[in-house]
């Protein structure tokens, strides 16, 4: 028989037991949804911590030290396997990061602590550079407000509790100034030898300058991006890195530099440098590359590895119990079909009588079981969606009643649409194959005697 | 084929099927021929073999041993497949309960031979058309069998046999659910279509005065056993 015949009559037959077909229709249905509903919140949850984590840049950048970095102080300056000088973090070294294959970018963590003036009160804090790519980046997605106009801007974002700190109206703030007040960093030049009464110690140095710079505030943002990760503890004054850079604010790798001696007080030193890759894939030989280049690299590929590994288990619990419901639904259109064999013996001898085929028959029994595994399919992936937005929206009213901020956790992406789908397809087609082969294989004459 | 081969030979047919131990022979060498265009009246009382040998000759089963050839096809060397198209192509069936799809209209009923034959969907309702033409129910089309009388039912039933243009038609007691008047009109209009269309028909009866009225000869058969075979004498009758 054509394809097309084939499936009308298909059609023709599950119309005519309409209510006990429908009834099989939605039992495949509740198996796809919750198959669907429990996926959903898998890939949802997996989806909300990747977007987080990937928020926090912390899994596509590397973090650069130099080898004798303040935690390393009262450490000897060399080298101890190579043998060789330690490497500041400098210009050059930046320029030299920069030059690595499948590097996006290097850009300095700026952070100092300092104090912020509002309201004539003063607040003590840590303000954070941010690099102009993190426009993009989704870091600051779902803020407050707007991100710096631009890259050089004199504007501020206040982290959220920073903000409560300073109004107890947080928004109300977005618009208004601050004065920020920093310790500036001018160097001396050093002194020629012999004219120092303790010729041949260290010389030079820096003097710090108190500074104020006026701030607008243009958004407020619920954490810092890749808060807590440069050492130094979460920034709650956030501005362009470039501004911040512009402000040789006094930084505590200064400090170290002094202790150790340096002789190149007007020339930066970064205390770290974040290199961020193309991809979460190069990291790991970005980082070995950095650290052949004499620098401290780390980052959290591992334990993004581990969270990967983690949700393919929690997925795959989650598919497991959602199939369960579809595999009781499969036990429904089995005894749909044989049900049907029995009150459809005569039809299938006389079809069989009329010319068709084992084959034809079949099909037949095939296609009536593709044709309710499909609509069920069809239907349980809409009803696995409203069940997910159920239980995101259940979630939420119980984070609203929280005070936190409501968060998706179900997403049915089309992969999941498209495997539920092919999955009620299949499954139904497998639950036919006995009925079908039992009526193919019925005796035509014993059928054509049938009442 | 020739005219001169037979429609139908069927040549030391045995048919035995297994009752627990025993083994019981429902048809027992049975030999015959049936010419093209003839109308055999198959006779016989209630077991005696004569719908498992009509059955043999549909190919909806197969003989023990002996060798049915029908139209030129030796049935046996007919795989499963090769069997059905045979039944789709070569055969029409017509039985005493009428066997029409009840959830089908008659136009439905009468086009699935076509559908199973993967004839044209454009083809199609012209067949049926003129299938229902030939036994005067083109009105009904869109009827179910249950709103039909039984001599309609019938008439539905020889439409959908003859819709593929079969060169054999073989009826099943096919006036055995009808009044005298309606199974006589059945009768007439299997005579005529037999006539113009020019087939073969083999019709298994146990009413023998029917048979005499429309058949050109008659087997009978009793245990299983062909009886005798001969042409119908009162040929005038009809």
């Amino acid at each position: 028989m054509k394809p097309q015949d084939l499936t009308d009559l298909a059609l023709r037959n599950l119309r005519e037991a309409i209510l006990r077909n429908a009834l099989t229709t939605v039992g495949v249905a509740v198996g796809v949804a919750s198959l669907v509903a429990m996926l959903s919140l898998g890939v949802g949850l997996q989806q909300l911590a990747s977007k987080r984590l990937s928020q926090s840049g912390l899994f596509d950048t590397i973090f650069v030290t130099p080898k004798n970095n303040f935690r390393g102080m009262g450490r000897p300056q060399r080298d101890p396997q190579s043998d060789k000088p330690v490497r500041s973090l400098d210009e050059d070294a930046r320029r030299e990061l920069e030059k690595l294959p499948n590097v996006i970018e290097v850009y300095p963590q700026v952070r100092f602590f300092t104090e912020v003036r509002s309201n004539n009160k003063p607040y003590a804090t840590v303000v954070a550079g941010m690099p102009e790519s993190s426009r993009n980046s989704g870091a600051f997605d779902g803020m407050q407000g707007n991100f710096f106009t631009s890259a050089s801007a004199d504007e501020a974002i206040l982290q959220i509790e920073f903000a409560k700190q300073l109004s107890d109206n947080p928004n109300s703030l977005i618009g208004q100034n601050l004065i920020l007040r920093y310790a500036e960093r001018q160097a001396i030049p050093a002194v020629p030898p012999g004219n120092s009464p303790d010729s041949g110690g260290p010389g030079g140095g820096f003097s710090v300058v108190p500074k104020e710079l006026k701030l607008k505030i243009v958004g407020i943002v619920e954490t810092e991006p890749a808060a807590g990760y440069g050492g130094m503890g979460n920034a709650r004054l956030l501005m362009p890195l470039e501004t911040a850079s512009t402000l040789r604010a006094a930084q505590v790798n200064d400090l170290r530099d002094i202790v150790r001696g340096s002789n190149e007080h007007d020339k930066i030193t970064y205390a770290s440098l974040s290199v961020r890759a193309k991809s979460p894939s190069q990291v790991e030989a970005l980082e070995t590359a950095i650290k052949n280049l004499g620098f401290n690299a780390f980052s959290l590929l591992d334990a993004s590895k581990s969270l990967r590994t983690f949700f393919s288990v929690f997925d795959l619990l989650l598919g497991i119990f959602g199939s369960l419901a579809l595999a009781v639904a499969t036990l429904g259109i089995v005894n749909t079909l044989v049900m049907a064999i029995l009150e459809r013996r005569r039809e299938i001898g006389v079809l069989k009588a009329l010319g068709a085929a084992d084959s034809d028959v079949q099909q037949l029994f095939f296609v009536e079981a593709g044709v309710m595994g499909f609509c069920g399919g069809v239907l349980g992936v809409g009803f696995g969606w409203l069940l997910g937005r159920a239980i995101s929206f259940g979630t939420n009213v119980y984070l609203k009643r929280q005070s936190l901020n409501p968060i998706d956790i179900s997403s049915v992406p089309w992969w999941l649409v498209l495997l539920a789908l092919v999955f009620a397809l299949l499954v139904s087609l497998l639950a036919g194959l006995y009925p079908a082969s039992r009526a193919a294989r019925l005796n035509p004459i014993d059928a054509l005697r049938y009442e | 084929m020739s005219d001169t081969q037979p429609a139908v030979q069927l040549d030391r047919i045995s048919r035995s099927y297994q009752m627990g131990e025993t083994s019981v022979r429902a048809v027992d060498d049975v030999s015959f021929a049936v010419a093209p265009r003839e109308f055999l009246g198959l006779l016989g009382s209630s077991g005696s073999g004569k719908s498992t040998l009509l059955n043999l000759i549909a190919g909806l089963d197969r003989p023990t041993s002996g060798i049915i050839v029908a139209e030129g096809k030796n049935l046996a060397s007919l795989s499963s497949l090769d069997l059905a198209r045979y039944r789709r192509n070569t055969i029409g069936m017509i039985f005493q309960s009428f066997n029409l799809l009840p959830r089908m209209t008659l136009e439905e009923n009468v086009e699935l031979p076509l559908r199973l034959a993967e004839v044209n969907r454009s083809e199609r309702a012209s067949r049926v058309g003129e299938a229902l033409e030939r036994v005067k129910l083109t009105h009904r089309l869109g009827h179910r069998p249950a709103e039909l009388s039984g001599g309609e039912q019938q008439r539905v039933a020889i439409a959908r046999a003859l819709v593929n243009r079969p060169k054999i038609l073989l009826a099943d007691e096919p006036t055995g659910n009808l009044d005298s008047s309606t199974g006589e009109a059945i009768l007439t209009l299997l005579r005529e279509l037999q006539a113009h269309l020019g087939m073969t028909v083999i019709m298994v009866t146990h009413e023998k005065p029917l048979a005499e009225r429309f058949a050109d000869r008659l087997a009978t058969m009793g245990d299983g056993k062909l009886l005798s075979i001969s042409p119908v004498l009162q040929g005038a009758a009809r």
